[in-house]
């Protein structure tokens, strides 16, 4: 596993792109906004938390077909699928590497890219406690999305329009407490669930892509 | 003598094509009783006036809207479960008309909410989460249409909508975080005291009824030519072989 996670973590910061492409994404879908919406700031200070999570949301989606797409192309997932490792060790190491990969520089430069927006100051450390929680549920339903959509010609397009329903509960819980911890409300709910969904998708799901990437690759 | 004889595509069709008229002739007579008893023969609300009468198109579609992804869901256990090729292909049947119940439900809401809360669309946990169930069923609809290969894409789809079902009722609930909304509660329940008016809650049952068993033909109608279409290709790859 340790092993496979180097790889992957090696193959991402060298092959170049999907390293830096997810964080330059994130970057212009958040200066797009203040363009589309007006410069007001006391709109943008409003919006602001469901605005970085959207972003961080799509920056996450864009880099999703990376996962198995490589690796099925050069035969290594056959590889992987006849290790001595369970498939769904592989795939948990999968999630981890596209969450070390592209979901953690998110969550670190969502802060930075909130100044733009002008996030109330109370705003940055629940902002930052949100994504950190919840971006594992993005990997995680990502790789399964990833895993149905395995092997597609126009998968792309098909992923998204797979894996965004089921982002929802994450972006409701998550741009939920953001925003509590702006107004400073009690947070504590909205956390709790948005850990849940967090850890319950790290715990089922993996078994749920394991199944859809046997029935791909049969 | 078991439910499952009927898995065997066959007997399916056999029994099928005997049950489906009875099907459309009652979920017919039922949806006409009931549009017409409710259209014409019964008095307006007091505080709704004529808009009530959208309740007859409204609730039924709501209801199937649901219960279509809860059969898909049961189906593609089915399907899972004891590979049979009917109930995976009822559960790809069934996807279309859902999402039809789905957006009458959604509109005939929005033609509802106009003049009564003077807006065709809130951000309502109800109306949201009914927005959702319509994404997922697109979802579901797409993958189908993505894969080449039959039961590849029966699989892949069942296990969608396991997956699927699951978040979808976290959607449901999650959607409540925001506020109590303008929809109202359930109006209709088996347990509960009050329900609608009985003037307005017999019709409506005439016309739930014929929402089922329309609901019902249709799926068994979508089964029986997908069940041809997959014949007819078979045939034609063993004609082409020759």
């Amino acid at each position: 596993m340790n092993a496979l996670l180097v790889r992957d973590l090696k193959l991402a910061i060298r092959a170049g792109g999907g390293f830096g492409l997810a964080l330059a994404f994130f970057l212009i879908v958040i200066v797009l906004v203040p363009l589309g919406v007006g410069p007001e700031m006391d709109i943008l200070s409003k919006i602001a938390p469901g605005v970085l999570w959207l972003g961080a949301l799509l920056a996450c989606l864009l880099s999703l077909d990376r996962i198995f797409a490589l690796d099925y192309e050069d035969g290594t997932l056959d590889l992987l699928v006849t290790s001595p490792l369970p498939l769904e060790a592989v795939i948990i190491t999968k999630a981890l590497a596209h969450w070390i990969t592209t979901s953690l520089p998110l969550v670190v430069v969502a802060p930075l890219l909130a100044v733009l927006l002008g996030l109330p100051a109370n705003g940055y450390l629940w902002l930052a406690i949100s994504l950190l929680l919840g971006s594992p549920a993005l990997s995680l339903i990502g790789t399964f999305g990833a895993a149905l959509t395995l092997g597609l010609k126009r998968g792309g397009l098909l992923l998204s329009v797979l894996v965004l329903p089921l982002y929802i509960p994450t972006l409701i819980f998550g741009a939920e407490v953001a925003q509590r911890g702006i107004d400073g409300a009690a947070v504590q709910t909205p956390l709790l669930l948005l850990a849940g969904i967090s850890f319950g998708t790290a715990a089922v799901l993996p078994f749920a892509s394991s199944a859809v990437l046997r029935i791909n690759l049969r | 003598m078991s439910l499952w004889e009927y898995a065997n595509p066959v007997k399916f069709l056999r029994l099928s094509s005997k049950v489906l008229p009875w099907a459309w002739g009652l979920g017919v007579a039922c949806l006409f009783i009931g549009l017409v008893w409710g259209f014409f023969f019964t008095p307006d609300d007091y505080r709704m006036g004529s808009t009530v009468k959208i309740i007859y198109l409204h609730v039924p579609s709501a209801l199937m809207a649901i219960n279509a992804w809860f059969m898909m869901l049961v189906a593609s256990l089915i399907w899972l479960i004891r590979r049979h090729h009917v109930s995976a292909l009822a559960a790809k049947a069934a996807a279309p008309v859902g999402v039809a119940m789905t957006l009458i439900a959604l509109v005939t809401g929005a033609i509802w909410g106009q003049p009564m809360w003077g807006t065709w669309w809130v951000w309502d946990p109800r109306l949201t989460s009914f927005l959702i169930l319509f994404l997922f069923y697109l979802g579901y609809l797409a993958l189908w249409a993505g894969i080449g290969n039959p039961d590849t894409a029966a699989d892949l789809t069942s296990i969608l909508c396991i997956v699927g079902s699951v978040f979808a009722v976290l959607s449901r609930y999650a959607v409540n975080f925001w506020s109590q909304g303008l929809h109202q509660g359930a109006s209709l329940s088996l347990d509960k005291e009050e329900n609608v008016a009985d003037v307005f809650y017999q019709p409506l049952l005439f016309s739930i009824a014929g929402f089922v068993l329309l609901f019902f033909a249709l799926v068994l109608l979508g089964t029986r030519s997908e069940i041809q279409f997959r014949r007819a290709r078979a045939l034609s790859l063993r004609g082409n072989a020759q």
